[in-house]
């Protein structure tokens, strides 16, 4: 009895810190997207050290409306940074999710009408041959993989010298290091800081401080950047009157890509709320029944 | 699994089959009427939780395994068609990956509670030698798991890894090859890794059953370290008291189960595991997952790396020997106090291996790994064998049931109802 009353008398001291911790849970209650500049950081979190000779900073914890415990997409800002994704990335990057999941309602949640239409703008090869033994060319579906730009990444790598990654995971394969004891707060409720990814490609999008080296990257390892600078003001138009600078790019895109990469997160959230509850009220229940069941062998 | 069953079956069906095959009574005298210690705390409720996970990753194992593609070219596409296009895949595959983790957390819990407690020492080393090799097949299992996926860290994980077999003299290249079915990491070594992986999970599954065969006959060791004297006294019944409590514990540690799964699912693996396995292509940093950290720590605290691979694997199979390396008369830390603070130290040296096994190699870091290596080799050679010499143990209990009564002092302790005579019934 005693040992449980420690157990949980600590874990409700650490939970209590955690959040306290820098970049609490402060960070969850904003979903509107507010410009760079003004983004909630850990302002007292120190950059971890890096390697000596390439110094480059961590990037700043922005606020992201699917990041804490009951983050959702917001489909207007994803579906603007699908067109920042459309008119500037696809040139170079593949995005190989399929047409249809466009229409995800908890995603950009496109129309069924509007998938059609795009997905036919574009030319698949058919990975079948049809009646005449030919690989046919034919308009798009909806349930074809988004085409790329090149046909692979050697072909890709052939004219632009290096291949750039494939964006369907791209957001959840990137990462900085957060040190410790940083890492151990990122795990826990109310700080719950998972977004290392979107915060890392956000930074990087804005991170090209140098006007006469567009391969120059201020948060890039090493600073060398094989992509040169892809967005610039005013760039790709925006019709719902959201500023069109590349601090706001960089958040749509960045945003679109989140979802790209874990389209399931919402359903995941709503769902784990439910677990989440069932098993409390669960534990609650069978620690009273344990309890006055070993109250005969006390 | 042991002792005399107490079932008497009592429709005439029961009778019938009872006589045929005693299966019942056996799942009653192992399951219901045996008698556990009366004194166990919430440490020993991670056995059953532990026999929930290797079931929990064998029922979602099987259903990934009909949508995953153990092909190289494939295999990565058919995780991300698993995490977008199967029903409820994303969930599937998360329960999967992060119960491989939690898996590790219970079998962490379990083996510092039987370093904590002795659990190891006479009569039960056979039980102790067979934990072991549950956890090593874990490894292995969990290693060739990570491997499936085919990312980055999958695949220079599995090169990593794979080349420490070729640092044995003579048959070490010959046994690397052999392994990856070519002369690197490939297809044939992903096609024989999912077989592999889907395998060794049911030979988990069998020494678990001697594993636990085994604790049915010599009974499970308590916080007390005294073995029970008189079952009505020191014990009480399987069910519903053991089973209670288990459950309980199951729950509450599904609730952390549930937070990684539903709100930090990628929190524990590498990100670099989300791009595609790339052969001509080195991550910045190799790291295996977190359970193994210690280990790799102590790999590359070593300069030579035959001697390093010895040390690795001489690291695991230490364990092994803990009862008799483990010279004292007495089981439980809460009677030996220089051992207990030696318990504490020894925690936090494979902690801190762990945590230098994530960090990038440099002057200090090895210095560091090193003296931790030699504190955690001494632990099992020089601190175990001379503290049961040299320590002055408190005195024990006399039986459990005394223990029980000394702690609840004032309150109503009520040892003389036996349980284990009611649940005869």
């Amino acid at each position: 009895m005693i040992r449980l009353r420690t157990i949980a008398l600590a874990s409700a001291a650490l939970l209590g810190f955690a959040a306290f911790a820098p970049a609490g849970f402060a960070a969850n209650e904003q979903p509107s997207p507010p410009p760079a500049n003004e983004a909630k950081q850990g302002a007292s979190q120190p950059t971890p050290p890096t390697e000596a000779g390439e110094e480059q900073p961590s990037p700043t914890r922005q606020s992201w409306s699917f990041s804490g415990l009951f983050g959702t997409y917001d489909q207007a800002q994803l579906q603007r940074g699908f067109k920042v994704y459309h008119d500037v990335c696809a040139n170079c990057h593949s995005l190989s999710i399929p047409f249809r999941t466009l229409s995800d309602p908890t995603g950009p949640g496109f129309s069924d009408a509007q998938v059609k239409a795009l997905a036919a703008t574009y030319q698949v090869t058919d990975t079948e041959p049809n009646d005449k033994g030919e690989y046919a060319k034919r308009p798009g579906r909806p349930s074809d993989l988004i085409p790329g730009p090149y046909p692979n990444p050697e072909a890709a790598a052939a004219a632009l010298g290096k291949a750039p990654p494939d964006m369907s995971t791209l957001v959840k394969a990137r990462k900085y290091e957060r040190g410790f004891p940083w890492f151990i707060f990122d795990a826990l409720p109310f700080d719950q800081y998972q977004e290392v990814g979107a915060d890392y490609v956000y930074a990087v999008l804005n991170g090209y401080t140098k006007a006469d080296d567009l391969n120059w990257n201020l948060y890039y390892p090493g600073h060398k950047i094989a992509m040169p600078k892809p967005l610039s003001d005013g760039q790709v138009d925006y019709t719902d009157g959201t500023p069109t600078t590349v601090a706001q790019y960089a958040r749509d895109v960045v945003s679109f890509l989140y979802w790209a990469s874990e389209p399931t997160l919402v359903e995941r959230k709503k769902i784990g709320m439910r677990v989440m509850v069932f098993l409390i009220v669960l534990s609650a229940l069978l620690y009273f029944t344990k309890k006055r069941v070993w109250e005969k062998a006390h | 699994m042991s002792g005399t069953s107490t079932y008497v079956p009592k429709s005439a069906l029961g009778k019938w089959f009872e006589s045929r095959l005693p299966i019942i009574g056996l799942v009653h005298s192992s399951f219901v009427a045996y008698p556990t210690p009366r004194n166990l705390n919430y440490l020993w409720t991670f056995g059953a939780i532990l026999s929930f996970m290797l079931a929990a990753q064998i029922v979602t194992g099987v259903i990934l395994a009909m949508h995953y593609v153990p092909q190289a070219n494939l295999a990565f596409d058919s995780v991300e068609h698993i995490m977008r296009d199967v029903n409820y895949g994303w969930l599937l595959r998360y329960l999967h990956s992060n119960g491989a983790s939690m898996f590790f957390f219970a079998v962490y819990a379990h083996i510092f509670r039987g370093i904590y407690y002795g659990s190891y020492k006479a009569p039960r080393e056979v039980l102790w030698i067979l934990g072991v090799i549950i956890y090593l097949l874990m490894m292995a299992t969990a290693f060739m798991g990570y491997v499936l996926p085919w990312g980055q860290m999958s695949f220079w994980g599995a090169t990593v890894i794979t080349n420490l077999f070729s640092a044995i003299p003579l048959v070490g290249k010959s046994i690397a090859t052999w392994l990856w079915g070519g002369y690197a990491v490939g297809d044939p070594t992903l096609n024989r890794f999912f077989s592999l992986h889907y395998l060794l999970p049911f030979m988990i599954a069998g020494v678990v059953v001697l594993h636990v065969w085994a604790l049915h006959v010599v009974g499970q060791n308590n916080p007390d370290g005294v073995e029970v004297k008189n079952v009505a006294r020191d014990t009480v019944a399987f069910t519903p008291y053991a089973t209670l409590k288990d459950v309980f514990g199951l729950a509450v540690f599904l609730i952390v189960y549930a937070w990684f799964v539903f709100y930090i699912p990628n929190y524990l693996g590498d990100a670099d595991n989300y791009i595609k396995a790339n052969p001509l292509q080195t991550p910045a940093r190799i790291v295996p997952e977190w359970y193994l950290l210690p280990f790799y720590a102590i790999l590359r605290a070593i300069p030579n790396k035959l001697l390093g691979v010895i040390a690795l694997f001489s690291a695991i199979a230490l364990l092994a020997f803990l009862p008799w390396l483990d010279t004292s008369p007495v089981r439980s830390a809460k009677y030996r106090p220089v051992f207990r603070v030696f318990f504490w130290a020894f925690v936090a040296v494979c902690l801190g291996l762990g945590w230098l096994g994530s960090q990038e190699i440099t002057d200090a870091y090895v210095l560091a790994a090193r003296i931790l290596a030699i504190c955690y080799f001494a632990f099992f050679l020089v601190v175990l064998p001379l503290l049961g010499l040299l320590e002055t143990t408190r005195p024990l209990p006399p039986s459990i049931a005394d223990a029980v009564l000394a702690r609840t002092k004032g309150g109503s302790a009520n040892v003389a109802v036996g349980p284990a005579e009611k649940s005869a019934v």
